[in-house]
């Protein structure tokens, strides 16, 4: 059932801790810690953490050093590796109670699939890859009703043609998700002296939340995808060798983006067939491709030329791939690579 | 579960606008995109949903596999795809009562549809939609009717009337899963593509309609449908689902829309930069800024 704020409760900003693999609260969470504690200090309440799972006993300094006030530890044998319904039973009983105002999850496989789940079993509203959180204040047009203090889910939409800020009035939590990265890790420089609640599992949890079994987990490397990427980080032969090569992937995984290759570079052995893009390789339509290093021939282009934006980086100003770049930029991959990584994470976030 | 019905699969299906294509075409000169240059198209994703599904039926000694898709009345254009490509038949929930909904308000409507559906054994969507990119309207959905949820699924690995096994895609690497029936499945897109429309069933659906669309038929097909009842799609309104008004369309969806903000893409001359700090400083601002990237 959805709930009314309740003037006897102060409702809190609560965030979903997932745990990783080694056991620790993974990245995206910090992060979201960190925005949570932001967003607390703007509405003057407590910023709450919430972290289910096997063995938790460590995490609790790691999460005060973020600034939270109380921590929730849901610890159960049956809690690790992560399932959808206990997680969303005992979230959803939390939520019942102590009634957040605001519940953020990171934008994962884990907080995709949980977040949701609790929303329509809480009956509110939640926006998913939320780029960006602010608090303001609405006014409804039909009613001329002014909401304060809600919380803005800024993100794109309509595959990223547009941005669009959604807002919850009437429902809480305000539930968002958030993708790994987007968010800035802001440790404090000294741990809150938080609370500690040892949540009673068996109070929110029945048989029929463990229906669903694994049988088989491992960790491996993820495949190329190059066609469901929003950014491509593409390399020719111009890159010239191996080392310079790996400047891409360093790029790459600052920004979000996946690499690709010409067929000159593959055939040079710079890089692997399957990131070859091209009329013999894959066709992509990113919303932003940069080829370093890369001439433009016919068939390269006939598999990226639809990218909604390129820039090319390369020596030759006359180089075919210039015609379609949005942005040319002159000079030395190696040069200019360091300095993109270097100027974005000056500037973003 | 009674054992004498067949097996049944439920797969919902989204008609979306193709936002994969938006090239330098799709937007307008003023930045806005041009909405009547994007195809509307068969979600790709569940694509991939009904690929699995059909696998399942060609696997089983008695399936059948249903469309079922919410959306204005040319959505059931992407019924038919499904039926040439096996879907047995399908539903289109459709209202203009239904506008405006969010991942809350559909899934509540899809739930009543589905429940119009029991017993099933299966159901199976695409992992997301690209016009929205939520992934919510699957476990929304599974929520709404008590079922479990297996999301990010990318191989189907064994199957039977009591359980199924199947294999999730997630960021780290692969987990294997097994439930009980029914459950809610979502189909990521590295799962197979799905199969060509196939030239039989192209033949044999070609003529399938809604109600809706029949009055806008200048031939008469009243003796067709006598003949072959498969023909019909039948439109579930708001009222045939007796849906709670409260629950359905924008009063049914806690999100609203506050501000919408086109992203500009300027088609222009390729602006030459160099290696100096002060111009890569720059685009990466002007990157930042557009929401290119950051």
């Amino acid at each position: 059932m959805p709930y009314n704020l309740k003037e006897s409760l102060v409702n809190n900003v609560f965030v979903y801790c997932e745990i990783n693999e080694e056991g620790h609260i993974a990245e995206v969470s910090l992060e979201l810690l960190s925005k949570g504690r932001r967003l607390a200090n703007k509405l003057n309440v407590e910023l709450e953490a919430l972290a289910i799972g096997y063995r938790l006993e460590n995490i609790a300094d790691e999460v005060f050093t973020y600034g939270v006030n109380i921590l929730h530890l849901a610890d159960d044998k049956r809690l690790f590796p992560y399932l959808t319904l206990p997680h969303a039973s005992i979230v959803t009983g939390i939520f019942k109670e102590e009634q957040p105002q605001i519940a953020l999850f990171g934008a994962t496989s884990i907080g995709r699939d949980l977040a949701p789940r609790v929303a329509s079993a809480l009956r509110c509203g939640l926006t998913a890859d939320c780029t960006s959180l602010e608090i303001g204040n609405h006014t409804e047009l039909k009613s001329n009703k002014v909401y304060q203090n809600l919380l803005y889910q800024i993100r794109p939409a309509f595959g990223g043609n547009i941005i669009a800020t959604i807002v919850n009035p009437d429902t809480r939590p305000q539930m968002a998700t958030v993708r790994d990265g987007v968010m800035k890790k802001e440790p404090l420089p000294s741990p809150f002296s938080g609370k500690i609640n040892h949540v009673e599992v068996q109070k929110y949890l029945s048989d029929v939340d463990f229906v669903v079994q694994i049988i088989d987990r491992h960790i491996e490397q993820r495949k190329v995808n190059l066609k469901g990427a929003q950014i491509i980080v593409s390399g020719g032969y111009g890159v010239g060798t191996p080392e310079n090569f790996k400047l891409l992937y360093e790029l790459a995984e600052t920004i979000g983006a996946e690499v690709g290759a010409s067929r000159a570079a593959v055939d040079a052995g710079l890089a692997d067939h399957e990131r070859q893009i091209g009329q013999t390789g894959v066709t992509v339509q990113p919303k932003l491709y940069i080829a370093c290093g890369i001439s433009g021939a016919i068939q390269h282009r006939a598999g990226m030329d639809k990218s909604a934006q390129i820039i090319s980086i390369n020596k030759d100003p006359n180089a075919p791939i210039n015609q379609i770049a949005d942005y040319t930029i002159i000079g030395d991959v190696a040069e200019i690579i360091p300095k993109f990584i270097h100027f974005y994470k000056l500037n973003s976030k | 579960m009674s054992d004498i019905m067949s097996f049944r699969i439920i797969v919902l299906a989204k008609q979306v606008p193709d936002t994969r294509n938006v090239g330098k075409d799709a937007m307008k000169a003023d930045g806005t995109v041009n909405r009547a240059a994007l195809p509307a198209i068969f979600n790709p994703d569940d694509l991939n949903a009904l690929e699995m599904a059909l696998k399942i039926k060609d696997q089983m000694v008695d399936a059948e596999v249903i469309i079922v898709t919410m959306g204005p009345s040319r959505a059931a254009e992407i019924i038919r795809e499904a039926l040439y490509r096996g879907a047995d038949r399908g539903y289109l929930v459709t209202d203009r009562k239904f506008a405006g909904s969010d991942t809350l308000a559909t899934s509540y409507t899809l739930s009543l549809a589905i429940r119009k559906l029991e017993p099933f054994h299966l159901l199976i969507t695409g992992r997301q939609a690209i016009d929205g990119d939520t992934a919510q309207v699957g476990p929304q959905t599974a929520e709404k009717l008590g079922i479990p949820q297996i999301t990010y699924v990318e191989e189907l690995i064994s199957i039977d009337l009591q359980q199924v096994v199947v294999k999730r895609r997630l960021e780290q690497g692969v987990e294997t899963v097994k439930s009980p029936l029914p459950v809610c499945i979502t189909v990521h897109g590295s799962a197979p593509a799905c199969r060509p429309r196939n030239a039989k069933l192209l033949m044999k659906f070609k003529h399938a309609r809604t109600y809706t669309e029949l009055q806008e038929e200048t031939r008469d097909y009243t003796q067709l449908r006598f003949e072959k009842p498969y023909l019909d799609i039948e439109e579930l309104s708001g009222d045939a689902l007796e849906a709670d008004e409260e629950k359905i369309g924008l009063a049914g969806s806690p999100t609203k829309v506050k501000k919408i903000e086109n992203v500009v893409f300027q088609h222009k001359e390729s602006k030459i930069l160099n290696n100096s700090d002060q111009d890569i400083e720059w685009l990466v601002r002007q990157l930042i800024q557009n929401h290119i990237i950051g």
